[in-house]
């Protein structure tokens, strides 16, 4: 029986604005399908946006949403998470919302481990303003900041979570929606920061001047650049260099949540237990 | 009402003030001179079942109060100039959006790094518009030590009874003064807590920002079975973003008119021997810690047989206009004193309309002493 979305939908907002042929729509319908998945009450989960195409993904699903101020989707999601720990809290961002204007609230999240689920919807560009220069943009692309070709250095996001502490790290695309949700419901399911690279098209304002108008050219290339993370291993160092792996990149179910280490403060304040000290660490520096 | 006496710092004032009017969370980022805020928050905070975090910037501070606003909890950040730079443009997304919070700014020299440690009292343009756009801004002015407390309890209760963001205003002197002060009990406080407005009917019949166009929105906390949506974009009346003509002008004009057209609730000034001034008399006008040296140089005055006499605005904006018309209508001999260069003062003049006030400024991080007042005085009259 096919899956019936309107549940979860605010369906007098439909259509919605993205573009036609945009990845932003199989991106919504996989979280919803991991949301089902998980059992999750639509009452239980918070969805947060930021700025950009991806900053609509709060008004069109039918949970508590939140449409913040540009860059500040893990900010704002770490006070409504830590008033509410048992509920499950989601961040939607672009890829110039989450990694270039809100970089210090990414990194200082996964630092955190607090359990927000961070979803950085890759498109590689700045879509909703025209094409302008993003994080991820590759070096020698077209865009309307640089049109003689972008030289500024890309990050790579899955890199970037890993490095700042992330416990549950991996990167999808829209190619394999079914692959996507299954990645989605593992990451929804940890207890933790979990970072979710989920690379996406935008043939109008990346593929316009780069070779990749429509849909399809666009999804080629992204093809074209990802692997599967056991293939990826295979590679040779110079392969790598152009080939980002997909699927979990990191897992660590032992690092202890935030929001659960939050208690232990409220306990040394409350008399129910001693101060916290390095002992109580693995890790001491 | 009960009253007690406690001997403690402006800044720790505050940070008790805000549990005992049931703030439940605090971000925030070390700034000085208003650390202290955190210092003291982060102890008792967790102590009641709160959260107090220390966040990556100022920006996230403000960020993640306001988020634990939207859940329907009191929430507070504290800071100082630079840091409601930072701030403001989230300022404006809890102005547009209605959620309510409590900002601590403890003012120090600006513009920029400034004088750090030193007070001033620069932040008050500011303060009445941090963020771009139309709105308006709520600050009050504490101008002792008691007010660090009185002030910020009231701050939460203007918050949820506005729907807005409440600014109150320290300065260095005051947040850093250690001394006595009588302050209400905490059972005091929690009597006059009342809580936001909340709606009890269908979840279909919901509209958040459906209400009255002088009226404050009703947000009901999140996770109860009221799924809404928040945004600082223009937004209609179940908060969804829209561009449709009227909608937007009556969203904005309702940001305006719930404040202004309810200044009667939010006005509250001190009159320091004010009652027998008369036209060739001397009205000071100053706030904050200021005000404790305008009160002595009016004792040193009066004592040398010079009428004078203090009003001291507690809150700032909305300006108590009519008020202040009153005794410049009266008085003819007017003077501020400030430590910014004629911030206040040009509110002065617009709503007495006149362009005669003196002013007394200093803007080297130094406080005023009376003896400046004094002085001023006698070379006015």
């Amino acid at each position: 029986m096919a899956f019936n979305y309107d549940q979860y939908l605010r369906l007098e907002k439909m259509p919605t604005l993205w573009c036609w042929g945009c990845g932003d729509g199989v991106i919504l319908k996989a979280v919803i399908r991991a949301i089902e998945t998980c059992g999750w009450k639509q009452d239980d989960v918070c969805v947060v946006s930021g700025i950009g195409c991806s900053g609509r993904f709060s008004s069109y699903v039918d949970f508590n949403t939140v449409h913040t101020t540009h860059g500040r989707t893990v900010a704002f999601a770490t006070g409504i998470k830590l008033m509410h720990p048992d509920k499950h809290v989601i961040c939607v961002a672009g890829d110039g919302d989450a990694l270039a204007i809100g970089g210090n609230h990414t990194i200082h999240g996964c630092r955190r481990n607090i359990d927000i689920k961070l979803i950085v919807i890759n498109n590689f560009i700045y879509g909703l303003t025209n094409s302008q220069t993003s994080p991820t943009t590759p070096q020698g692309m077209w865009t309307v900041s640089q049109k003689s070709g972008n030289i500024d250095p890309t990050f790579n996001a899955c890199d970037l979570a890993i490095a700042a502490g992330a416990s549950f790290v991996a990167r999808e695309t829209i190619l394999d929606p079914k692959k996507l949700e299954k990645v989605l419901v593992k990451g929804f399911q940890h207890r933790g920061f979990a970072f979710f690279d989920v690379m996406s098209n935008c043939h109008i304002n990346l593929g316009r001047k780069n070779k990749m108008q429509s849909a399809m050219e666009n999804l080629e290339w992204i093809d074209s650049i990802t692997t599967p993370l056991k293939k990826w291993e295979a590679l040779s160092d110079e392969e790598k260099l152009n080939k980002f792996p997909t699927g979990i990149l990191k897992h660590n179910e032992n690092a202890r949540e935030y929001c659960d280490m939050y208690e232990d403060v409220k306990a040394y304040h409350q008399g129910k237990r001693k101060a916290i000290t390095q002992d109580d660490f693995a890790k001491k520096i | 009402m009960e009253l007690r006496e406690v001997i403690s710092t402006g800044n720790d004032l505050a940070a008790e003030a805000a549990v005992d009017a049931g703030c439940m969370f605090f971000g925030g980022y070390p700034i000085t001179p208003s650390s202290e805020i955190m210092h003291t928050i982060s102890d008792l905070l967790p102590a009641v079942g709160g959260v107090a975090i220390q966040m990556e910037d100022e920006i996230a501070g403000i960020a993640c109060a306001i988020g634990a606003g939207m859940t329907g909890h009191r929430a507070m950040t504290a800071t100082s100039g630079p840091g409601i730079s930072l701030k403001a443009e989230n300022l404006g997304l809890a102005q547009m959006a209605e959620v309510p919070l409590v900002v601590v700014d403890v003012m120090r020299g600006g513009p920029s790094t400034g004088l750090p440690t030193r007070v001033s009292q620069g932040d008050v343009r500011q303060a009445k518009n941090p963020s771009h756009g139309d709105y308006r801004s709520i600050t009050l002015c504490a101008g002792n030590l008691a007010e660090c407390y009185t002030e910020t309890v009231r701050a939460f209760n203007l918050a949820d009874r506005f729907m807005q963001p409440v600014i109150v205003l320290l300065d260095e002197t005051i947040g850093h003064m250690h001394g006595k002060a009588v302050i209400p009990t905490a059972e005091e406080v929690k009597k006059g807590i009342v809580p936001r407005k909340t709606f009890t009917g269908a979840p279909e019949d919901y509209r958040p920002y459906g209400v009255g166009s002088d009226e404050p929105a009703v947000l009901n906390p999140m996770f109860q079975g009221y799924r809404y949506h928040f945004t600082g974009l223009h937004h209609d009346a179940k908060g969804f973003p829209t561009e449709e003509i009227e909608t937007c002008r009556k969203l904005i004009q309702r940001l305006e008119d719930k404040v202004m057209m309810h200044t009667d609730e939010l006005e509250l000034n001190e009159e320091f021997m004010c009652d027998d001034l008369e036209e060739n008399d001397v009205l000071i006008i100053a706030y904050g810690s200021v005000s404790l040296a305008a009160k002595e140089a009016i004792r040193h005055l009066r004592a040398e047989g010079i009428k004078a006499g203090l009003f001291r605005p507690i809150t700032l904006w909305p300006s108590p206009a009519a008020r202040i018309k009153h005794f410049t209508d009266k008085v003819k001999n007017v003077l501020c004193v400030e430590l910014n260069i004629r911030q206040y003062t040009e509110e002065v003049e617009r709503v007495s309309s006149r362009l005669d006030i003196h002013g007394l400024y200093k803007v080297n991080g130094r406080a005023i002493s009376p003896y400046e007042i004094v002085n001023k005085v006698k070379e006015i009259i």
